[in-house]
């Protein structure tokens, strides 16, 4: 068992794949360290969310994903 | 009545919001809004993305939050996912109450967090490529109007 990120809307094209695996445990820096520069860039920008196992965080820097998680990296969205 | 949903194939927003109208009995007005794919020249679709764990369920928070909010008595929110043709509809809201401000109210409300605070992501293919949308300033400014 792992983590899955997901990267959402332009978060996809940016890191070229729709979800990558990552050892768990993983944290903010972790994952920072796992996603490549570009994503991670954006990551550090505030409208940028991460959920994790289905809640988005309201600290995302207090990310702890464990064993079969999943980590959404959610971008500025645009509905209707 | 409160009826949410995502759709994931094209729909027909008058027979919704006709079943809607009728699944109120007693209402004193209907308030709707549609919303279509513009049929802009060089825009051939328009596709919204969405995250399972998190679109529906937040959509439920604000239908939760629009009912706290206003004196309703139903609330239909209807969205579409995946690839949209040019005219197509994307979403309707439509919101039933014993007195029109209500109606009128929710629905606005409804739309300008659905644009800009909800879990969809949307892009349009041009001629060349894809490009993704972000909300404008304009979205953005709108729903600060609710903030308390």
């Amino acid at each position: 068992m792992a983590v899955t990120i997901v990267f959402l809307g332009p978060l996809r094209d940016v890191a070229g794949t729709a979800s990558r695996e990552a050892a768990a445990p993983l944290d903010w820096a972790g994952l920072l360290a796992t996603v490549g520069p570009e994503v991670a860039d954006q990551l550090r920008d505030d409208r940028v969310n991460v959920a994790c196992a289905g809640r988005v965080l309201s600290d995302k820097q207090s990310l702890r994903a464990m064993d079969g998680d999943e980590v959404a990296l959610l971008p500025p969205v645009s509905g209707g | 009545m409160r009826d949410i949903r995502l759709l994931d194939a094209p729909f027909d927003p008058s027979a919704l919001i006709r079943s809607f109208g009728a699944a109120n009995p007693g209402l004193g007005g209907v308030c709707s809004f549609v919303g279509e794919v513009r049929g802009e020249q060089d825009v051939t679709a328009l596709e919204l993305s969405h995250y399972e764990p998190l679109t529906l369920a937040g959509m439920e928070q604000l239908a939760d939050a629009a009912f706290d909010r206003f004196d309703l008595m139903g609330l239909l929110m209807v969205h579409r996912i995946g690839v949209i043709g040019p005219g197509e509809p994307i979403v309707c809201v439509s919101a039933a109450a014993l007195h029109r401000r209500g109606a009128i109210d929710a629905v606005d409300f409804c739309m300008d967090h659905l644009k800009s605070a909800a879990w969809f992501w949307k892009r349009e293919q041009r001629s060349d490529a894809w490009h993704w949308i972000e909300p404008r300033a304009d979205d953005y400014a709108d729903r600060s109007r609710w903030e308390k």
